[in-house]
């Protein structure tokens, strides 16, 4: 039974990863671009969520809320600044994109203050589910997880499936051609930098009532949706997938069975072995 | 060229009369070294809130004599704390530095702060090292012993004979000192102690397996942060109600109650000030601070509210001076100032001697979250590293 219980904590601690990371990997697999600002725009789409909640009461409009106000903020991001830096090497582009990290939780202090924001689940979502006879699940990790594996279903269909998947693609591959064949890619660009935005303020909203809602918030999780990004391989929605998972399970079990100082290293160990072993990560986009 | 140096040994030597001429009304200057940056910003806030508070009550005096403060943001890093003192303390000639929130920065600049002669008075950070071994004249905690937060509600625990107790915090120095004195006076039976990584976000699996082991209540030890993500996936699970949460002062407080919500009710804390205190002082304290910042003061801010009012107490009967440190110390150690704690004295090791409380988050009538006052834990907790001790004179 606790096995169990441990599985699903660990699929569901992945499925959230895989929030984080989608949008990590788009970004930084197509567009070949560092983006270590899509921790801030998890924070700025959790701070969304917790304050229009605060204001409105109402959690169903936070929703819509957090995933727009992020998008805005992604595509301004990208059209106003980090557009300048695509030609530029990948220094320049983890320092602009830190310097944005530094600002926005400062930003973010000044406009809410130093105390950690409050957002509580509606009732209906408060409470646990008996999913086995002895075995209550909270009912939200049970939402979180089937949001989760519907965005991993939804971006695999749109990536593999639809025409803007094959531009997405067609510009991952190889840019220079994909533009000789008439795709605009400074529009797919900025498209894709506010849907990898909208996945980090998805997040955002489905952490907010599960983690504190403060200041900083979106830097731990970065740095784990950056070795989620790095096993699966850059760029690949089914390596991010994967290896969400891989790292949720490893992780809650690494925890539950292994002295503390190895199980916080354990994950960190399965980057290292994987990438020994294949360093492009799991899936490469780039062959 | 002589001309020119005589007009500089002239003004020399104007300027050193000047200085003793004006002594007494220049202002005391105190360093006030805090994280006031990054995630643990609020609490470097919550202490110099409470310690502006504290000068706004004296009208920006230490026993009669105006003060000057110089603020420093540590952003919760030794060495830039160190860069701070070091600066205060030769070019700023501080007289007293205070501030220090993190038990590692406080370490890290004790020593040449106190060996330059400047006393450090600290409204937070109560290592064991400054309280044992390294203890210094010219350091004194008035706020407490790091392990006392955590080793009252071991004796509460102890007291109310709960029989098996499951045991979290953090994997770093504070985390194991919280867990060490908290074992100090629990003797029951321990039945799980886990240590998780710094800044954990998600307990699920903890949690899960303290569902299995089915103890009759869970100490825990997790500051900031990570006590906001551990007690809201604590009650998501639905255990608050049947294994109750324990933990010491300063983890479930008004810089975390708000974003906890609901899920922080019935969490029980040993604490050394709660805003329900009915001394006079203490009531004084809790309505000013509310009325100037609008929301409920947490220990921290009580804290460095109170060394304000001890040091002016001291530097009062020490005749307004702060230049004879030998008999400020002297001064500070009898402590004769009306407390927001009520009971305070001094150790030997200049560490504290007070009360601690139980508290138990309750809503106000205005339903906002606070901790209720419960019953006196322990009367004049002493720390367990006076004995090692031995201050040179």
């Amino acid at each position: 039974m606790l096995m169990i219980e441990q599985t699903l904590n660990g699929v569901q601690l992945g499925v959230m990863l895989f929030l984080m990371a989608s949008g990590l990997t788009l970004v930084f697999g197509i567009m070949n671009f560092i983006n270590l600002a899509h921790g801030s725009l998890y924070m700025a789409g959790a701070f969304t969520a917790a304050w229009i909640q605060g204001v409105s009461g109402s959690f169903l409009l936070a929703i819509p809320a957090a995933i727009l106000v992020t998008a805005a903020l992604g595509a301004a991001l990208e059209v106003g600044l980090f557009r300048r830096f695509y030609a530029r090497n990948h220094l320049d582009k983890v320092l602009v994109t830190f310097g944005i990290v530094l600002v926005a939780n400062e930003a973010t202090r000044m406009i809410f203050g130093p105390v950690p924001l409050r957002m509580p689940l509606p009732p209906i979502l408060a409470g646990s589910i008996e999913i086995l006879p002895g075995l209550p699940y909270p009912t939200f990790r049970l939402v979180v997880l089937a949001v989760g594996l519907s965005v991993a279903a939804l971006l695999w269909a749109i990536v593999m499936k639809t025409r803007i998947g094959m531009w997405v693609r067609a510009g991952s591959s190889n840019r220079p051609i994909a533009s000789a064949m008439g795709i605009d890619v400074d529009l797919v660009f900025a498209a894709l930098f506010a849907v990898g935005s909208a996945l980090a303020g998805l997040a955002g909203l489905m952490a907010g009532p599960i983690l504190a809602v403060q200041v900083g918030m979106g830097e731990p999780i970065l740095i784990l949706a950056l070795v989620v990004t790095v096993i699966g391989g850059i760029g690949s929605i089914k390596g991010a997938f994967l290896a969400a998972l891989m790292v949720g399970l490893v992780d809650t079990f690494g925890r539950v069975l292994l002295p503390p100082a190895l199980g916080s290293m354990v994950i960190f160990l399965l980057m290292a072995l994987i990438l020994a072993f294949r360093p492009k990560g799991l899936f490469p986009v780039h062959g | 060229m002589i001309h020119l140096f005589r007009v500089l040994s002239f003004a020399t030597c104007f300027t050193a009369l000047a200085g003793t001429a004006s002594a007494q009304e220049e202002p005391i200057r105190i360093g006030f070294i805090t994280t006031l940056s990054g995630p643990a910003g609020s609490i470097g806030q919550e202490l110099a809130d409470g310690f502006k508070l504290g000068l706004a009550k004296t009208g920006e005096t230490l026993g009669g004599r105006k003060v000057a403060v110089h603020y420093a943001d540590d952003q919760a890093k030794p060495d830039i704390g160190r860069q701070h003192a070091d600066k205060m303390v030769e070019s700023d000639k501080v007289d007293i530095l205070t501030g220090v929130n993190f038990s590692n920065v406080l370490l890290a600049i004790a020593k040449p702060v106190l060996d330059a002669g400047v006393l450090y008075v600290s409204a937070n950070a109560g290592p064991s090292q400054l309280a044992g071994k390294q203890c210094h004249p010219n350091f004194f905690a008035a706020s407490f012993q790091n392990d006392t937060t955590s080793e009252a509600i071991g004796i509460h625990m102890q007291e109310k004979q709960i029989k098996d107790v499951y045991v979290l915090a953090p994997n770093y120095p504070a985390g194991k000192d919280m867990v060490a004195g908290f074992k100090r006076y629990y003797k029951g039976n321990v039945v799980g102690e886990v240590y998780t990584t710094f800044n954990q976000l998600d307990y699920s699996a903890e949690i899960a397996q303290i569902r299995a082991a089915k103890p009759s209540a869970v100490f825990f030890f997790y500051p900031g942060g990570m006590g906001i993500n551990f007690v809201k996936q604590y009650d998501q699970a639905g255990l608050k109600q049947q294994i109750p949460l324990y933990t010491g002062a300063f983890v479930v407080d008004q810089s975390v109650l708000p974003a906890m919500g609901d899920a922080a009710i019935g969490v029980r804390t040993a604490t050394l000030w709660s805003e329900e205190f009915p001394n006079a002082a203490s009531r004084e304290f809790a309505a000013s601070f509310e009325k100037a910042y609008g929301r409920i003061p947490s220990p921290y801010a009580a804290d460095a509210y109170d060394m304000v009012l001890m040091l002016d107490a001291a530097i009062r009967a020490n005749g307004g001076k702060v230049d004879d440190k030998a008999t400020l110390r002297r001064a500070l150690e009898k402590a004769d100032f009306a407390s927001i704690r009520g009971n305070f004295r001094f150790n030997t090791n200049h560490f504290p001697v007070q009360d601690y409380y139980l508290t138990t988050v309750d809503k106000d009538a205005k339903g906002r979250l606070y901790n209720k006052l419960g019953e006196r834990i322990v009367e004049g907790l002493k720390d367990s590293y006076a004995a090692t001790c031995t201050m040179a004179p």
